[in-house]
């Protein structure tokens, strides 16, 4: 009896011991003490780097005629010079065509037309200009988030000609309000865009297409109620459910923006709360500005099941990474996409804000195990 | 060893079927099935039955059962009726309360939260009745109130989440959901909301008095076990007519801890640790948007929060273009 009781309370503990990750860990304060402000790195379990793709071939000089002169139909690149033009579409090439692509859409022919390189009679060719011109306006209007790594098609694309990581307006908004069979209200169930909780998965839609940003604080500015912050519980649920996706798309815990004292205060925040914050906003401008102006020209297999096109969110870039790529910035094989306006804007964190990142946030590669690369010095 | 430290009980007792006292005439008539149970003698006695069901625990099963029933087959219906989902979906299916556009109205459509409503009442009934059950069979017994007032503290808590403080606040919205993790998300929604719970001194209390009660229960159980052999399960007649196995469970903790309780404060400690946790965490949930916006800022006004350096880290809001 005794042996069977022993026996029992063994393989008991051994399973639960079993949920546990092995490993060694390296846990590291990043913030004043006793705030349970650690960051903990996963340094037995570094995977290996995403490859960064070598250039189809060096980058050629700049300087003379520009891709305007020399071809027709060229809106947005119209003054970059022709060489850096071609390298450019050589990258595109690389960075968004699939390599299995039938003979038909292979290369070039993915999007142009090769008896009429100027025509834009494929779909593929109008989303590209429109991409580009999404690109430029990212590396240029929001270095406040993309700093001066920059992106480029890589970023996202990684090789596939549809991001791997993207959405569109999910199935659960359609439910007839009206029945309690197959409603859930939008929440509870399993769904990975909120971290498997039972919070609202329908996070994209609001916070991403629509106005909701602005209703991501929930806690009060003031301690005592007034009748201008009447904020529902249910939409500190949604709330949360869009941090759980910044969370897994990012790899990290509340603490990596967060004081857990105050989720509002700013003041007790990482620095890198300032560049989510920012990061929010730019996927909201990139899916209203961008993406949905192209709704007419995707064909309908390219569009959700709703007919609104694929639109992008934190995972699309950061596949499950603080910094995606690792921080790598790629943006030198493609000066032509920092876009105009020369030097970016500083980042807007406040004056002290570099001092607030703490040095642990800067091996991207031990805070996830995920593919990610050593970190680049001085890049941030 | 093994016989003081195990779960299981290690003495049953056999012999005929206690009835218990007469009831008097005009009463529910206790049932006259009755039997020996050697598994539920392990952890408890082993006799099952008479049972005593009466008008109001009938009632009380009955509402029970409507709300178990409202609240699940609302979660069926919400997967479609397939039995495979809803036994892998289970613990992330939830009965929601109406939303916020339907402040307090008495009656929500059904499908929009009045369900919600239904179960509530039910369960608010159901509770009720058996709370009056307790009351008036320990009346009937001729035994204090403890276990009726003590039942009544955590349905003042439950009533204080699902309806009190939804009425105050004018919204059923602000109810916790029927569901597993759905509550459990709630929780920490209703944390994040109104600016981090831990700041509200009632919360505090009633943590106090969470954590208290399971250390005197250790603490009880643990005197009461290791004095067994010295006759400590006639602890309620040590209290007047102290044996030695209370006397030396109250030299081992003078001696550990230079206090002790007797053998009837301990009691009085445990219950009112126990009540006390409830009360205390309803009057927190009260005061919570009623009173308090952010228990954070609160914190800070009244300088309770603790004071951290700050980061430097300024609102990207409040800066100018920041708005983007």
């Amino acid at each position: 009896m005794s042996r069977l009781v022993t026996l029992s309370v063994g393989a008991v503990a051994a399973l639960a011991i079993a949920g546990c990750e092995p490993g060694a860990k390296v846990s590291t304060q990043t913030g004043f003490r006793g705030a349970g402000l650690n960051q903990i790195n996963d340094v037995s379990n570094i995977k290996a780097a995403v490859a960064i793709p070598a250039e189809a071939y060096p980058l050629p000089p700049d300087g003379g005629p520009t891709a305007g002169q020399t071809y027709q139909n060229v809106q947005v690149l119209r003054n970059v010079s022709t060489e850096r033009f071609n390298h450019l579409m050589a990258q595109m090439n690389l960075w968004v065509v699939p390599a299995n692509a039938p003979a038909e859409q292979a290369g070039c022919n993915y999007c142009h037309n090769p008896a009429n390189m100027a025509s834009d009679e494929k779909y593929t060719k109008v989303v590209a200009r429109r991409m580009l011109q999404m690109t430029q306006n990212i590396n240029s209007r929001w270095s406040s988030h993309v700093k001066q790594t920059g992106v480029t098609c890589y970023t996202c694309h990684r090789g596939n000609a549809v991001p791997a990581a993207v959405w569109a307006r999910a199935d659960n908004t359609s439910a007839d309000p009206d029945t309690i069979r197959g409603n859930k209200r939008g929440q509870n169930t399993p769904d990975p865009n909120v971290g498997y909780a039972s919070l609202p998965s329908d996070v994209f839609g609001p916070y991403f297409a629509g106005q909701a940003a602005d209703e991501i604080r929930v806690a009060s500015a003031r301690a005592l109620p007034s009748p201008d912050h009447a904020v529902s519980i249910k939409t500190a649920e949604a709330s949360y459910g869009l941090m759980m996706h910044l969370s897994s798309a990012l790899g990290v815990n509340c603490t990596y923006c967060h004081n857990s004292q105050s989720f509002r205060a700013w003041n007790l925040s990482t620095a890198q709360r300032a560049t989510a914050y920012y990061g929010i906003r730019m996927v909201r401008d990139t899916n209203q500005s961008y993406i949905e102006s192209l709704t007419s020209v995707f064909p309908a297999y390219r569009k959700g099941p709703h007919g609104d096109p694929y639109k992008v969110n934190c995972t699309t870039c950061h596949q499950g990474v603080s910094k995606p790529l690792g921080g790598v910035s790629m943006i030198a094989q493609a000066p032509a996409l920092r876009g105009p306006g020369g030097a970016p804007a500083p980042a807007e964190a406040g004056p002290n804000a570099g001092a607030a990142v703490p040095a642990a946030f800067n091996q991207p590669g031990t805070l996830t195990g995920r593919n990610e690369p050593a970190p680049i010095p001085g890049r941030q | 060893m093994l016989r003081y430290q195990n779960v299981f009980t290690q003495v049953q007792l056999r012999g005929p079927i206690e009835n218990g006292p007469a009831i008097r005439t005009g009463s529910f008539v206790r049932g006259r099935s009755a039997h020996f149970n050697y598994w539920a003698g392990k952890l408890g006695a082993a006799q099952i039955g008479p049972i005593y069901l009466g008008k109001l625990g009938l009632a009380s099963l009955v509402c029970a059962f409507l709300a178990f029933e409202i609240i699940g087959l609302n979660m069926w219906a919400s997967v479609n009726w397939d039995p495979i989902q809803f036994v892998r979906q289970l613990p992330w299916l939830a009965l929601e309360p109406p939303g916020p556009e339907w402040g307090f109205t008495p009656f929500v459509p059904l499908a929009q939260g009045g369900w919600w409503q239904m179960a509530g009442f039910f369960m608010t009934a159901a509770l009720l009745l058996w709370w009056l059950r307790t009351f008036r069979r320990a009346r009937a017994l001729g035994l204090g109130n403890h276990v009726a007032w003590a039942f009544g503290a955590g349905i003042f808590l439950i009533l204080t989440l699902g309806f009190i403080r939804p009425l105050l606040m004018g919204s059923w919205a602000e109810a916790v959901p029927f569901g597993i993790f759905p509550h459990l998300d709630w929780t920490a929604a209703f944390s994040i909301r109104y600016g981090n719970l831990f700041y509200n001194p009632f919360h505090c209390l009633s943590i106090v008095f969470l954590y208290g009660s399971t250390l005197l229960f250790a603490m009880h159980g643990a005197t009461v076990l290791a004095t067994a052999r010295y006759g400590a399960e006639r602890e309620l007649e040590q209290i007047t007519d102290r044996g030695t196995a209370f006397e030396r469970g109250m030299l081992f903790w003078r001696w550990t801890m230079g206090f002790n309780a007797t053998a009837e404060s301990i009691h009085r400690w445990a219950w009112w640790f126990a009540i006390l946790c409830p009360i205390t965490g309803g009057i927190g949930i009260l005061l919570t948007g009623t009173v308090v916006d952010n228990w954070y800022l609160w914190a800070v006004i009244n300088q309770f929060a603790a004071d951290y350096p700050s980061t430097g880290v300024l609102d990207p809001a409040a800066l100018p273009g920041g708005a983007l």
